[in-house]
């Protein structure tokens, strides 16, 4: 790599930073919804008539509950990444030895 | 040019009025009509068994693998969670299949995909079971296919790895709402149009809102990729994928 010296991971984790935060300079008033809610005001636009034939068998009952099963799977996730990150770098910093 | 912008006036008037009420890009819930529902998921289910059988291989070959595989399904699980903001002025979120098609070939990731994509349609309205076929087919078979695809033929023609794991990834991850794009536009033809005007529109909605996404998730991927490589007690290129085909 060119980036001699420099933490790659680290740039690339500012990279990422820039490129969220970018659209909420540039469309500041947005209001940054899912684009599958776009999807089906196209369909309802292309189809009038359709009506969605089944629904959830489960919905989270308010958007904090919705948030927090998100939440959980993001952490639950996150926490599976880094055990493995710190499992395999202590077995490689005692492999070294 | 009169006819299109009616229902481009009548959209745009619709996402003013009408208040989005869930997140997330997989088709939803009964908005695949009937016989989309069984032509999907009767394609998905061979690559779901081939999964299965990968798995297994995987398994009894290298038992230390399942850690590994873990992460891969872990990595799918946040990233799903992670709804971004994209340039358009709307969110979405990436897919995450395609660290795991890198590492260990595209095949597991129809049953990890599926593990993800049942979570969410079972416990955050999100995705749906009618449409488990449909959203799997995009996300855990054609997402991980191209990432692998894009991955080797890359990696054949010596460019710089991390390049590599960002290309396949971000493309992968923009092939997924293509299909998408498809799926919803062959159910779902546009009265004047066809399915081409259709797919026109669709792809409207999701495509560019999803290249900064794309973006990101081939970020990500490059990150956690690095990570891994690195702290492999077994050498920076054990996992480069040789026997797992």
């Amino acid at each position: 790599m060119k980036l001699k010296g420099i933490n790659k991971n680290l740039v690339l984790v500012l990279l990422l930073v820039v490129l969220v935060a970018v659209p909420f300079v540039i469309n500041k008033n947005a209001a940054f919804e899912g684009s599958d809610g776009g999807a089906e005001t196209m369909i309802q636009s292309i189809n009038p008539e359709y009506k969605p034939w089944i629904g959830y068998l489960f919905e989270p009952p308010s958007g904090e509950i919705e948030t927090l099963l998100f939440s959980l799977q993001a952490a639950l996730g996150t926490g599976v990444i880094c055990y493995y990150l710190g499992y395999t770098k202590g077995k490689k910093k005692y492999a070294d030895h | 040019m009169k006819k299109l912008s009616i229902p481009l006036t009548a959209t745009i008037l619709l996402l003013i009025i009408a208040p989005v009420y869930t997140f997330g890009m997989h088709i939803m819930e009964g908005f695949l009509p009937f016989e989309w529902v069984i032509i999907w998921s009767i394609l998905f289910i061979p690559f779901f068994m081939l999964g299965l059988k990968d798995l297994k291989k995987i398994f009894a070959r290298d038992p230390r693998q399942k850690i590994l595989i873990a992460l891969v399904t872990a990595f799918v699980f946040v990233l799903s969670a992670l709804k971004l903001p994209s340039a358009t002025g709307s969110s979405s979120h990436p897919t995450g299949v395609g660290l795991g098609a890198i590492l260990f070939g595209p095949k597991i990731m129809a049953v990890i995909g599926t593990i993800v994509l049942l979570f969410q349609a079972l416990l955050l309205a999100h995705g749906g079971l009618t449409t488990l076929g449909a959203n799997a087919f995009s996300m855990a078979v054609v997402g991980p296919f191209v990432s692998y695809t894009v991955f080797r033929f890359m990696r054949k023609g010596n460019v710089n790895k991390g390049l590599c794991v960002f290309a396949a990834a971000s493309l992968g991850d923009i092939a997924t709402y293509i299909v998408t794009s498809l799926q919803l536009a062959l159910a779902f033809p546009d009265p004047v149009g066809g399915v081409t005007a259709s797919a026109v529109k669709f792809l409207s909605v999701f495509l560019l809102t999803q290249i900064p996404i794309a973006a990101a998730e081939g970020i990500l991927t490059n990150i956690v990729y690095d990570l891994i490589q690195k702290n492999n007690p077994e050498g920076e290129e054990a996992y480069e994928i040789k026997g797992y085909k």
